[in-house]
């Protein structure tokens, strides 16, 4: 018994809650839907949420751990969505619509969307910044030329692909494969290996100069990334009828990095947040904003963009984001005797590191006075 | 007769693309930033020049040249404010956050004008021009006045970089900011200039693509100012020369790439394939310079 709370102690809970939130959701949501409490609008809501949230995941070690910026993530994702469709598609009819199809057709999708990201992965170790960002783009924008025009994916019609195989539960599946996708990406962001990709968004020389090899980790990175932008792309494909490239354009692109950006580049959590409530309030504005009207929204993502960023990187606010920054905000919250605010980056804490100098008692010595050497007696004012 | 319609097609594709390339690359090459936002400067000029055509129903050549000078005030003005406003607080912060403010702010004003103007694809009542035969060959009159145009702007801007004050400064600004500063030139205010005179030119090039097909949408400049960092990034991006000879490379692959029906509905993936083959064989494009990595 106590050998357990001893390991309930060690067990770090801070770096499982993501899985156990999303998975206790999906379970009691499982449960609501068994009973028939879910309406089919709010199962499509939670298939939505699943797909972002594994792009906006994927994305983010792009973006916010290797510190490259991706425009064609959309691409990616319209590579698994016709190809997982297809494959689907041609898979039913030998073993039926069920839980085989869709294994090969995830594996077919993520595997084709590694391969592009190989491709993409190779620029990058040559260009960097504005230039991959724009190389990025263009694949984005070559594969959806692409596949509009190949009459074997159907053209401009777009692909009709196979239903989920139930309505009712198909975000359960939708959920595991976020789960997946999480243990993926965060257990690499936690090993050597992770260290290795933010070192080099750190400091690219400095991470070669370490004996960090730099190719290996940027193409694992982009690969990885496309990977999961192909599954969700066969999960998007398994949603919805039918599969056109218009909708996997630049703009898609965009609102995929919105989510990473409003939810904090480098963190896993707030991509998935923010993955939640963008399309949450995506589904709602939908409803409620109509027509021309309808581009409120986009209105809404381009100030948040530029409000955020602005906020968070530049450099005459740099006082102010450390004085009210939300984490040191919690942090006070929690434990109000140590403000982490105080602490600066440069200042070290002396007082805190044990170290053969007694930096207290040197400080603290009072000499008596006469004996200062001070050439003229010191006024009262200044100490 | 088919290839010298080709030619002059690719000749007028290309300084148009040089036009709005020159805004990417000297706002590059002096704030060291992509301008994302450029394309749409474009189509801000177009939509002015349609709220003046459309103001005056009967448009009289003479107010015509009213509306292109307010599309060249209000681009030069927007260029100016969106550089204030979203990028100077940026200004020592990393490239990606200015990038992604950029791509903010290329979508903040497609929104915008969305919202404005709605969605709907508009007629825009440019004067007619005809077409003017020499031989066997006819060439349109808004081509010639294009072409005339560009060559003339993209002269008197290389002499302008080269030999006035201003222009040396941001030759000097674009080596090294640093010493440029030490030297007693105000950075701030040259990167200001430098935005102000590439939105100019892609108010200018906003109006050629309304006297080629006088039809205005809210993603109007979205592909050409992709097409023309495309161009931009091919001659050497930062070197103005190598603006225009990219610009001039691009316009004839495109206009031959138009002119074979086949491969014609992939032309988009051509140019960017061809982006992505040179920035793999010579990242610094045709003309550009190679500059090391210090630590």
């Amino acid at each position: 018994m106590s050998s357990f709370s001893e390991k309930m102690k060690k067990f770090k809970w801070k770096h499982y809650i993501n899985y156990i939130v999303i998975g206790v959701l999906t379970v009691v949501f499982a449960i609501i839907s068994a009973a028939g409490g879910l309406k089919s609008s709010s199962t499509i809501l939670l298939e939505k949420i699943a797909i972002s949230i594994v792009l906006a995941v994927s994305l983010s070690l792009v973006v916010g751990f290797l510190g490259e910026l991706s425009l064609g993530h959309a691409g990616f994702m319209c590579i698994g969505a016709y190809l997982g469709g297809k494959v689907a598609s041609l898979l039913v009819p030998v073993f039926g619509n069920g839980t085989v199809t869709m294994l090969i057709a995830l594996f077919v999708g993520g595997g084709c969307a590694a391969l592009l990201g190989f491709l993409v992965g190779l620029p990058a170790l040559r260009l960097k910044g504005d230039y991959l960002a724009i190389v990025t783009l263009a694949f984005g924008e070559i594969v959806k030329v692409i596949f509009q025009q190949s009459k074997l994916f159907g053209g401009n019609l777009g692909l009709s692909t196979p239903n989920r195989p139930n309505r009712n539960t198909f975000f359960i599946v939708a959920f595991a494969l976020v789960l997946f996708t999480l243990l993926i990406i965060q257990n690499l962001m936690r090993s050597k290996h992770g260290r290795a990709i933010t070192a080099i968004r750190d400091n690219e020389i400095a991470a070669r100069a370490t004996g960090i090899n730099v190719t290996k980790y940027k193409l694992v990175a982009f690969m990885i990334s496309a990977f999961f932008a192909g599954i969700a792309g066969v999960m998007f494909s398994y949603t919805n009828s039918s599969v056109q490239a218009v909708k996997f354009g630049y703009n898609y692109s965009i609102e995929i990095l919105v989510m990473v950006v409003l939810g904090g580049m480098g963190s896993i959590n707030g991509a998935i947040l923010s993955a939640t409530l963008i399309t949450i309030l995506n589904e709602k504005l939908r409803t409620v904003l109509t027509g021309d009207l309808a581009v409120l929204k986009d209105l809404l993502y381009a100030l948040i963009l530029i409000v955020i960023v602005i906020y968070n990187n530049a450099p005459a606010l740099k006082g102010f984001r450390e004085k009210y920054n939300f984490r040191n905000l919690v942090a006070k919250i929690w434990h109000p005797k140590n403000d982490p605010s105080i602490v600066k980056d440069d200042a070290a804490s002396w007082d805190k590191v044990p170290t053969k100098i007694k930096m207290d008692e040197i400080l603290s010595v009072d000499l008596k006075v006469g004996n200062e050497f001070t050439p003229d007696k010191p006024s009262k004012g200044d100490k | 007769m088919e290839f010298i319609n080709t030619l002059v097609n690719g000749l007028n594709i290309g300084v148009i693309y040089a036009m709005i390339a020159l805004g990417y690359t000297m706002v590059y090459g002096i704030a060291k930033m992509l301008n994302f936002a450029h394309g749409d400067i474009i189509m801000v000029g177009g939509y002015t020049i349609y709220v003046f055509c459309a103001m005056k129903a009967a448009s009289s050549p003479a107010f015509f040249f009213v509306a292109i000078a307010m599309a060249v005030i209000v681009c030069t003005l927007l260029g100016v404010i969106v550089e204030k406003v979203a990028y100077k607080p940026l200004r020592g912060a990393s490239p990606l956050a200015v990038l992604i403010t950029a791509i903010g702010v290329s979508y903040l004003l497609q929104s915008l004008s969305q919202i404005i103007f709605k969605s709907a694809t508009k007629f825009v009542s440019v004067p007619e021009l005809g077409k003017v035969s020499i031989g066997a060959v006819s060439i349109k009159v808004s081509t010639i006045i294009t072409l005339v145009v560009s060559i003339a702007v993209m002269i008197s801007l290389s002499l302008f970089v080269k030999y006035s004050k201003t222009g040396r400064a941001m030759i000097a600004v674009s080596e090294d900011r640093g010493a440029a500063q030490l030297m007693g030139i105000n950075v701030n205010s040259i990167i200001t200039i430098t935005f102000a005179i590439g939105s100019a030119l892609a108010a200018l090039a906003g109006l050629f693509y309304l006297l080629q097909s006088p039809y205005i949408y809210n993603t109007f400049g979205a592909m050409p100012g992709i097409k023309a960092f495309t161009a931009a990034v091919i001659g050497g991006i930062g070197s103005i020369p190598g603006a225009m000879l990219g610009s001039i490379v691009l316009g004839m692959i495109e206009s031959i790439c138009d002119s074979i029906a086949p491969i014609a509905p992939y032309k988009d993936a051509i140019e960017f394939s061809i982006l992505i083959i040179i920035l793999l064989v010579r990242p610094t494009g045709i003309l550009g310079k190679k500059r090391r990595e210090k630590v």
